[in-house]
């Protein structure tokens, strides 16, 4: 753990003291995520043994960003129903390449994960200057794949502004620019995140729910990418 | 998402500097207050927009004096213009729901109270809170910032319905610049809200301290908790629907505007877009807008009314679940606003239903507060009068939804006044009365000094009057047909309601004023009050158990509390009265130990 902060370990007795805890109607507590926390309450002690909240955090804000899509799906299916200008809208080839290289992506984060959680867990096979090299390679692929993917959607734009396709040349290619603009914006952001990740980990200071955050949001990144690729390819 | 990286630790230390003490503060405590003076700033210039429309519709060519000073074109001769009225309307609206109503008493007593009331130190991402509040005020310049550009302000109504809204400048003054400040400003708006839900919700999950059951939450924290996870989900949907009706603007798309729309004999340049499109997004956002506005203060009006009955509420659990049950409905039930919209009158009758249901936890909850009303030994003070004004105002308010929740009543009713007095009384009257009742009832946590209570009782009977006074003769100008978004009744048989009309103007100016005085006992109590002690009402919840008064930067001091008891143990026999503390070790009998 000399290069790491690890994240809270179980704190002993305190399985016990919650299988004694008195049931209903009674003066003790029976919740609160930081009951884990020692029973004295001093500040100090509680920091370092309550549940990270980036574990809950990101799962609140892919509900959010979940909302937004439905948001925009529904609108491109109720704006599809009643119109007469909606022309087919040939998907630019290259998008199935960006598609590979965004789970490319999503695999090397992965592959990074797993090893910080290795020795985060206290394998300690080999030196600890090593131990944050390999991770922080496998972040700078999954940080390169993700740019190289923004870059792609960048030419897939590029292609269709080729064929004349702008973004009011009807409704079909209205929502592509729309729903893939805001996507790679989602995209950039976790570009941020993985950055972030990246220079606690060289700082030696990153934990592992921040990580795991990133990774989920990333991950996240992917199936909606599968998705809203399999809406534009049947939709326009 | 990237920043919680950052915050894991949740602890920041003690600001030394007076920008990072009062101006970005990452305390809770001080992004409480700022959310309460900008509510406060956007809730004097929305009511002095209406003072202007009331005086209008009274005295349609009269003259008011300085008008000109707002508008550039809006005004000649200090005479409003229909186009300046209707830029009044869509502004008061706007500012009014969007921040007052709903930054009030969410954003700002539930970011103050929220992770005091779960005993925590601070929200989880400071960094995002402080983000969240100023995003906001970012928001309200935008807003504010179009009475200064191009013609003013947007004149589409705070609904913004297409196509006007999305037409441009064609569509009248304001539709232009105005609407894309307007959609902007939404737009930032809605950034703000999600930065606070994620940091509301986080808070109620992970930051409870220990012996916190979600059970032993006080109402107000249920209240906060239930809206920011309809915020979550109500402004991820609008926001969306203002990126698509600023591309509509600025990119030529059509999303919202039909084609072959001629205006000034000139075809506008758009084609195939669904007008109806906008109103289901908004209405998405619009109807759950309308619960994150009240939610929060029926949790607020329960935990002050509580501590003044000196019992418990006849069922804790009951409450807790009508006011999710409200939450949850609401998202089935916004096709009610779009009964005379031109939607098919199957999916009228589907909305409908869901809008007859969700009268029954909205009884619940008012059956719960009357009948444990009933038979306690009320303390009568400015807090619990205005909670008693806010289940009065629910009550009158609600009773017209029946009404409307009718497609057939509707179709008739809504386009006048009626549906204008139901919304006034049952979101905006009742939801700001909600505001004062945790104004009278933490100003002395807040601020360790007590307000002056025979003000605060003036301002509650001018207001509780004044208020009826107003908006009652409303629901009778409906049913007259007196229709609504008119700036003028001149000859025609809106003719004889005129009178009425003035009297509602007299009473507005009247009730408007009344605030005034509770402006100036904010002010006053603030330097000159009698000074607070820990617990002046004998409450038991953790905001009352702060070493000192206001709270320290970390709440709390060195040790956070534990929990011991429900949230409401009052009427019990203990050694400091009948009452006793959540953070009080002592075991005592109780009946209603509910959870």
């Amino acid at each position: 753990m000399a290069t790491t902060a690890n994240e809270p370990v179980a704190i002993p007795g305190t399985s016990e003291e919650r299988s004694q805890r008195p049931r209903r109607a009674d003066s003790s507590g029976n919740g609160g995520r930081r009951n884990g926390v020692p029973a004295t309450g001093k500040l100090p002690a509680v920091k370092k043994y309550s549940p990270p909240p980036a574990s809950t955090g990101i799962w609140v804000v892919l509900a959010s960003i979940t909302m937004s899509f439905a948001a925009f799906t529904s609108a491109l299916i109720v704006r599809q129903g009643g119109a007469t200008d909606w022309h087919h809208l040939t998907l630019p080839p290259i998008l199935y390449l960006n598609t590979l290289v965004l789970f490319a992506s999503s695999f090397a984060l992965e592959k990074a994960r797993r090893q910080v959680g290795a020795f985060m867990g206290g394998q300690k096979t080999q030196g600890p200057k090593t131990q944050t090299d390999k991770p922080a390679l496998w972040l700078y692929v999954a940080l390169s794949l993700g740019l190289l993917f923004v870059g792609g959607q960048y030419v897939a734009w590029l292609q269709l502004r080729a064929q004349g396709l702008f973004l009011n040349t009807n409704p079909n290619s209205s929502f592509f620019y729309v729903l893939t603009a805001i996507h790679a914006l989602h995209v950039l952001g976790g570009l941020g995140g993985l950055v972030r990740v990246i220079s606690r980990l060289n700082q030696s200071i990153l934990r592992k729910s921040p990580l795991d955050a990133t990774a989920y949001y990333w991950h996240f990144m992917d199936a909606l990418w599968v998705y809203l690729l399999l809406l534009l390819w049947m939709k326009l | 998402m990237h920043d919680m990286a950052k915050h894991e630790a949740v602890a920041h230390h003690a600001p030394t500097s007076f920008i990072s003490k009062h101006v970005f503060s990452l305390d809770h405590k001080v992004i409480g207050k700022q959310y309460y003076g900008m509510a406060l700033l956007a809730a004097l210039v929305g009511m002095f927009l209406s003072w202007l429309m009331r005086v209008h519709l009274g005295w349609t060519n009269a003259a008011i004096p300085g008008l000109h000073l707002l508008t550039k074109n809006g005004a000649p001769g200090d005479v409003m213009t229909p186009e300046f009225y209707l830029q009044l309307m869509t502004m008061h609206a706007t500012i009014m729901v969007f921040f007052v109503l709903t930054t009030a008493p969410f954003a700002a007593f539930g970011n103050y109270f929220l992770p005091i009331q779960v005993g925590a130190e601070d929200m989880p991402f400071p960094h995002f809170n402080m983000m969240s509040f100023w995003v906001t005020f970012v928001g309200f310049l935008v807003l504010v910032s179009s009475f200064f550009v191009g013609t003013g302000p947007t004149l589409g109504g705070w609904t913004q319905y297409a196509p006007l809204s999305a037409l441009g400048e064609v569509g009248g003054p304001g539709e232009g610049t105005g609407v894309v400040l307007w959609a902007l400003s939404i737009a930032i708006f809605c950034v703000g809200q999600l930065l606070g839900s994620l940091n509301f919700i986080t808070t109620t999950l992970d930051m409870r301290t220990k012996g916190m059951s979600l059970w032993r939450l006080p109402l107000s924290a249920w209240g906060w908790f239930i809206t920011s996870c309809m915020g979550l989900t109500a402004f991820a949907v609008l926001m969306p629907a203002c990126i698509l009706l600023i591309l509509d603007h600025v990119a030529g798309t059509s999303f919202f505007v039909t084609g072959n729309i001629v205006i000034n004999d000139q075809m506008q340049p758009h084609s195939g877009g669904s007008t109806l499109l906008w109103q289901h997004l908004f209405w998405f956002f619009g109807h759950p807008e309308v619960y994150i506005a009240i939610i929060p203060g029926m949790g607020i009006v329960s935990h002050v009314l509580m501590a003044n009955m000196r019992k418990p509420m006849l069922s804790h659990r009951v409450l807790v679940y009508s006011m999710g049950g409200l939450a949850a409905l609401s998202y089935m039930v916004y096709g009610h606003h779009m009964f005379v919209s031109g939607m098919n009158p199957v999916s009228s009758l589907a909305f409908s239903f869901p809008t007859l249901v969700i009268t029954i936890p909205s009884t619940i909850v008012v059956l719960i507060w009357l009948g444990s009303l009933y038979g306690a030994k009320l303390r009568i003070n400015s807090a619990s009068l205005f909670g008693l004004g806010f289940i009065s105002m629910f009550i009158a308010g609600g009773v017209s939804g029946f009404f409307l929740a009718q497609p057939s009543i509707d179709i008739m009713l809504h386009a006048t006044y009626f549906v204008v007095g139901h919304f006034h009384l049952v979101m905006g009257v009742a939801a700001m009365f909600g505001i004062f009742a945790g104004t009278y009832f933490w100003f002395p946590k807040m601020y360790g000094r007590m307000m002056n209570e025979t003000l605060g009782k003036v301002h509650f009977w001018l207001s509780f009057v004044g208020a009826y006074a107003v908006f009652m003769p409303f629901h009778y100008l409906g049913l007259a047909g007196n229709v609504r978004r008119y700036q003028a009744f001149t000859p025609d048989y809106m003719q004889p309601l005129i009178p009425l009309h003035r009297f509602i103007t007299v009473a507005a100016l009247i009730t408007g004023a009344a605030q005034l005085i509770f402006v100036y006992n904010l002010i006053y109590s603030r330097f000159k009050g009698a000074p607070a002690t820990d617990n002046p009402w004998q409450a038991t919840s953790l905001e009352w158990s702060t070493p000192t008064t206001p709270p320290p930067h970390n709440n709390f001091g060195d040790k956070l509390p534990e929990v011991f008891h429900d949230p409401y143990q009052y009427g019990v026999e203990s050694s400091v009265g009948d009452y006793v503390m959540q953070a009080s070790p002592e075991k005592v009998k109780t009946e209603h130990d509910e959870a």
